[in-house]
């Protein structure tokens, strides 16, 4: 089994990306609405991760 | 992804919500929508083998005070849900101890997070099997 070592920021964002893709595709109707809730989902995800990161950045002084 | 939606069958829910426990993205398959079922199975698999190669640890239902108890248990739910590559990751001796490390702890999340993933994907296989819907 090979081994992974990956930083937070890039866990952060294979887990936002897989995780967009199962919402899109569980909670919506028809594709379109799937693939735009799916991008919806992907930039709240990259949003939150870049926001939290400043305020801790900010905040951590 | 264009798909050609066929009414379920009444009454399979129950096959189809425990192939897609077993097989993620199988009870899509068996319901006529293997885009989607491709897509799920993809997902999932692609969470739970990033956890594994990240040398996740898997949880182990553990007795004790509430939250050790809420934890492990919750875990252990977690990556049983991943159905069959939970049990050939068991099987075939891939399953690793708990170590520390901030590497070994995203796996170990990446590792429940694609069970939580397949609990999703069992939930729609089930809307779909029961009508509610495409």
């Amino acid at each position: 089994m090979p081994k992974v070592s990956l930083s937070h920021f890039e866990a952060s964002i294979i887990f936002a990306l897989l995780t967009s893709v199962v919402l899109g595709i569980v909670t919506k109707r028809n594709d379109r609405e799937r693939m735009r809730y799916a991008v919806y989902c992907l930039v709240c995800f990259l949003g939150a991760i870049f926001g939290l990161s400043w305020l801790m950045y900010l905040g951590h002084g | 992804m264009a798909e050609n939606h066929q009414p379920a069958p009444a009454g399979n829910w129950v096959a189809a919500v425990a192939l897609a426990w077993i097989i993620p993205g199988g009870g899509h398959l068996l319901l006529k929508r293997p885009a989607r079922g491709g897509l799920l199975a993809a997902s999932v698999a692609a969470m739970f083998l990033l956890g594994l190669m990240m040398r996740g640890a898997l949880f182990q239902p553990q007795s004790g005070d509430l939250l050790t108890m809420v934890i492990y248990c919750g875990g252990f739910i977690g990556n049983l849900m991943s159905g069959i590559l939970y049990f050939l990751t068991v099987w075939l001796g891939y399953a690793q101890p708990d170590v520390a490390g901030h590497v070994h702890d995203y796996g170990t999340k990446f590792l429940v997070g694609a069970g939580l993933l397949n609990i999703l994907a069992m939930v729609d296989a089930y809307e779909i099997a029961t009508g509610r819907k495409d």
